[in-house]
């Protein structure tokens, strides 16, 4: 069992990056940090619920989800949560094929998919590729793939159609895959170092 | 409905595919639409390792470190 000074310390050592996972997503500097501080006060209020069975940072990760949903509510009744629509994305998805609906050049392949889940830099190019999505794109987006939530229940919080929600997915995807297309394998593809 | 859809419904398809059950005529248009369109089945490996990728980080959190790259310099 790790004493409690030494929990202070990995916690503090987590913090950084749980304060960009909570930002990533609440996309509110206030927000985010509370969203921290409350999960980093949750953990020690509690440390002997942490059983060792997984990484302390996956376990805080854990609880960090929970308090970011919180307060993606709290933003809600705030009315902060409004985000203005992304600007008319129409072309993004439409540039894609020709006027028959064929896909126009085609997609580079991504090699060796389970090495590139073990490589510490991928994830750093994947966390800038999803800072630099649109805000509320990001927040749909995450909401899914973060947070895990059901489609029924984000289209609930965020009073979406759900085709709408899929929409708004889909370009997320869209928009990660040329990132990482750019940033990540067709660098590494080529050879050149990031 | 014809059982041949164009390369931009599959893409939607794929996506959809990971957010709803798709349906057994959805299904069946979007394997055969696979079974001769290499862009297509690109991409739809795209989708399930960009899901892998965003579970991963989902459930190990981020890195403490993260500005060991050139941030937004080098990624466009």
């Amino acid at each position: 069992m790790t004493s409690i000074p030494d929990l202070h310390q990995q916690l503090e050592n987590l913090r950084p990056g749980l304060y960009r996972f909570a930002q990533l997503q609440l996309r509110n500097e206030c927000a985010a940090e509370d969203a921290v501080q409350e999960t980093l006060l949750a953990v020690l209020e509690k440390p002997d619920s942490f059983a060792g069975n997984s990484s302390l940072r996956t376990y805080v990760t854990g609880i960090l989800k929970f308090k970011i949903i919180d307060h993606l509510r709290s933003l809600k009744k705030e009315k902060q949560l409004e985000i203005k629509d992304d600007e008319s994305e129409d072309d993004l998805i439409d540039s894609l094929f020709n006027a028959n609906g064929h896909v126009i050049g085609t997609a580079t392949a991504w090699g060796a998919p389970e090495a590139t889940l073990q490589q510490k830099d991928f994830f750093r190019v994947l966390e800038i590729c999803l800072e630099n999505l649109p805000a509320k794109t990001a927040r749909v987006f995450m909401m899914r793939e973060w947070l895990e939530l059901e489609t029924e229940e984000i289209c609930k919080e965020l009073e979406l159609s759900t085709s709408n929600l899929w929409v708004v997915l889909y370009r997320a995807r869209l928009r990660l895959r040329e990132c990482l297309d750019l940033n990540w394998f067709g660098k590494v593809s080529s050879g050149e170092k990031i | 409905m014809s059982v041949f859809i164009v390369c931009k419904q599959a893409h939607q398809l794929i996506s959809e595919g990971l957010d709803r059950p798709l349906s057994l005529s959805e299904r069946t248009q979007l394997k055969m639409h696979l079974a001769i369109c290499r862009s297509c089945t690109g991409f739809d490996g795209q989708m399930s390792f960009l899901r892998k990728a965003m579970k991963k980080t989902a459930s190990e959190g981020l890195p403490a470190e993260a500005d060991n790259i050139g941030r937004e310099d080098s990624v466009k």
